[in-house]
């Protein structure tokens, strides 16, 4: 088993389907640990691993530190008031600071993109990104692909459809990287208001009408819509969005028969999609969240004890 | 000639003046601060070196030697960011740069939009290593709703306008602008940018944007803009100069304006036409944010184009010293811009001569004799008389850019690191050597 080819996880663009497949294959075994009574390896004993959430997150944040917790890393959680730079303490003196308390590893959640490299500028640790603007959110993505993959055996062929406002979802872009690595294909549909420019060039097909969308796809992954971009003047009312785009029961006739329903949440119920579908059998959103912790245990256990180059021998 | 005492002679090099067509192996006599002659080789010339003091004889053999260049888009920073750059110390890197002119822009701290503010940067540059021009600023405090007391600005010596950084967006404040400039004959210079469209982007907007998630400023927010002023323009009959053009649209605008007669000039930064908007990606450089952002390569192109069929009037730096705590950081938290005037002169030897875009002659008349033309300034050439500014360049030297040997105060530049073609060798001002390197 060769290691991963970056000793940090800072998107899913560029990684290769050999570093993918294995980490998917590690939460494997980390997922049963999940079934355990006991679920406790000392794995990470001795690794101390930061928190660093500059964004509010209620899901990401509990998943990484259960997972660090379940590895028995020693964590701490460092959540400022404040992301601006104007503000006080610069990111680097900030990162500077902790990383002089000898922390290993950083997960971080940032609204700016980019921020995750340019955290592996100021400091050595192993970073990993738990979102970072609307750039990406890898864990996300290959939580995705575990939970897929656990129920279809394969993500190769599979036809996946991204709905929302797949213009702001990091989740979108880790989605997209992830699987089209893997040999899925991915649509993207949403209103053309919140479709990126020149998304073409991502490889996916795009589509405004979620019918013409559907049609024949396995999976549905829906994006939160947030209330801001309405105010934005992207789109004229969360009304007219959950008539173009809310993903209802009938909506789902198009899709192939062994369809599955996808949400990274947090979900607006009623709005993107009903409440009907997001507790039906076909839904898998709480497993997603269920796998997050797997998938998070494989990444930290991949990716500690993975020095900077010239500091290996371990 | 005979028996006339020169201060200083240069010899032996190729001497391109584009204002007077020049382009010949000639010596260069100065006297009293002024050019007293341009002479081919003779035994005239010969006889003077040998009655010279040798310190009074530059030899540059191997060389070019052209009129000072004229930056007309620099920030110096000073009053109110001296931390990031002074008017001596931005005019070090103007003479390290080969400028013995500099316009400098109007949004500091406070703005240039008064007398006394142009008397203060005046002052402060009158011993400096190269002649600042002062651009006001179009708005009270540049914040796009008045027009500046302009005739006062002008009076005290100002030489054009701008809001720079923000485009007057009020059309009808731009309208009034240009009216009132008509009657200073000044041009008025534009930030083109449609504020609306542009929408707080922190890079182009492309596949780019879209893939790093970084928000994006449309090319079309500064065709827009562009396409505007040039219809006023149109019916105010002014003198409209757009600033570091950057799309091909708007290019192609102005191209258009300018076959219609239109008195529009405009001005690209090597910036644009060295890099594109695929360099963000490989590591969120914040010295690769600046304003208007890098472009796709079709627009790179297109700025290219309109230099070499002359749409593009003039070659400027939009030299902007920003700190090294203020770029180090979050990328769509740092502050636009980048230092130039150090690089200019090598990215364009080595991205438009070498390529085969630009001959010399070409690329040194976008550095002079246009410049001085658009804003009226005493420099740029080389006829008798004019004041002894002279860049003497070593055409085919190789260099590395280095921070640590930038003469500016501030060290954002993307291109440390990167090797050159075409370096200053030596700067004169008024007849006085005020770089060498």
């Amino acid at each position: 088993m060769s290691p991963l080819a970056s000793r940090h996880l800072l998107g899913l663009e560029g990684v290769a389907k050999e570093d993918i497949t294995l980490i998917l294959d590690t939460a494997e075994s980390f997922r049963e640990v999940l079934d355990r009574t006991i679920k406790k390896l000392p794995t990470l004993r001795g690794i101390t691993v930061l928190n660093l959430f500059y964004e509010p997150s209620t899901r990401t944040r509990i998943s990484f530190e259960l997972a660090e917790k379940r590895l028995s890393a020693d964590t701490v959680a460092f959540t400022p008031s404040t992301s601006s730079v104007k503000k006080g303490e610069s990111l680097r003196d900030t990162v500077q600071n902790i990383e002089a308390m000898k922390i290993d590893m950083v997960v971080v959640r940032h609204s700016s993109s980019g921020v995750p490299y340019y955290l592996t500028q100021c400091m050595d640790a192993n970073i990993i990104n738990a979102g970072d603007g609307t750039h990406e959110h890898p864990t996300q993505g290959l939580l995705d692909m575990f939970t897929l993959r656990r129920k279809y055996g394969k993500l190769k062929g599979l036809r996946v459809v991204l709905v929302g406002d797949v213009k702001h979802s990091r989740v979108t872009r880790s989605n997209i990287w992830g699987l089209k690595t893997m040999g899925a294909s991915v649509a993207l549909c949403g209103p053309s208001t919140l479709i990126p420019y020149d998304a073409e060039r991502f490889g996916c097909d795009l589509y405004t009408n979620i019918d013409e969308a559907l049609e024949g796809a396995d999976v549905v992954n829906i994006m939160r819509i947030q209330l801001e971009r309405q105010q934005a003047g992207l789109f004229p009312s969360q009304r007219e969005y959950t008539n173009l785009f809310g993903i209802s029961r009938e909506r789902l006739k198009r899709l192939n028969k062994n369809y599955t329903i996808m949400h990274p949440g947090p979900m607006n119920r009623g709005v993107e999609i009903t409440s009907e579908v997001a507790d039906s059998d076909k839904s898998v959103i709480l497993d997603q969240v269920t796998n997050g912790q797997a998938v998070r245990m494989a990444v930290l256990y991949l990716l500690s004890g993975r020095k900077k180059e010239g500091e290996e021998g371990e | 000639m005979a028996g006339k005492k020169f201060d200083l002679i240069i010899k032996g090099a190729r001497v391109i003046d584009p204002s007077l067509g020049f382009t010949s192996d000639a010596y260069v006599l100065i006297k009293d601060g002024v050019i007293a002659g341009v002479e081919k080789e003779s035994a005239e010339t010969a006889r003077l070196v040998k009655s010279a003091d040798k310190d009074q004889v530059i030899d540059a053999r191997g060389k070019l030697v052209t009129p000072g260049l004229i930056d007309v888009h620099v920030h110096l920073r000073e009053p109110g960011r001296e931390d990031e750059e002074t008017i001596e110390s931005g005019c070090r890197a103007a003479a390290a740069g080969g400028f013995t002119s500099v316009c400098c822009m109007p949004n500091t701290a406070p703005r240039i939009d008064n007398q006394e503010t142009v008397k203060f940067v005046q002052d402060r540059a009158k011993n400096a290593d190269a002649r600042v021009y002062v651009v006001g600023a179009i708005t009270k405090n540049i914040d796009g709703k008045e027009l500046s007391e302009i005739g006062d600005l002008v009076k005290m010596g100002a030489i054009a306008i701008t809001d720079d950084g923000h485009y007057v967006q009020n059309p009808d404040i731009m309208r009034r602008a240009l009216e009132y400039s008509k009657m200073f004959n000044i041009p008025v210079c534009q930030h083109a940018e449609d504020q609306y469209l542009a929408g707080g982007g922190v890079m182009n907007e492309s596949f780019e944007s879209t893939r790093l998630g970084l928000k994006g400023s449309p090319a079309v927010a500064e065709e827009i803009a562009v396409l505007r002023d040039i219809a006023l323009c149109r019916i105010t009959k002014a003198r409209l100069h757009i600033q570091h053009v950057s799309t091909r649209r708007a290019v192609d605008a102005i191209r258009q304006a300018k076959k219609e007669g239109i008195n529009v000039t405009t001005e690209a930064c090597p910036h644009h036409f060295v890099l594109t908007d695929e360099e963000i990606g490989k590591e969120f450089n914040t010295n690769l944010k600046v304003n208007p952002p890098l472009r796709s390569r079709d627009d790179r192109d297109a700025v290219i184009e309109g230099l070499v069929d002359g749409t593009i009037d003039c070659i400027a730096s939009d030299h902007a010293p920003h700190s090294e705590e203020e770029k180090d950081c979050e990328f769509d938290q740092a502050p636009s811009g980048m230092i130039g005037l150090e690089t200019t002169l090598g990215l364009v030897k080595t991205y438009l001569i070498d390529k085969g875009y630009l001959d010399w002659a070409d690329a040194i008349r976008k550095m002079t004799a246009n410049p001085a033309r658009i804003f009226g300034l005493s420099g740029g050439s080389l006829a008798k008389g004019m004041p002894a500014d002279i860049a003497i360049i070593d055409p085919e030297k190789r260099w590395t850019v280095r921070a640590d040997r930038f003469q500016s105060r501030s060290r954002n530049s993307p291109f440390v690191g990167w090797k050159l073609s075409g370096q200053v060798h030596m700067t004169i001002l008024g007849g006085r050597v005020v770089f060498r390197q």
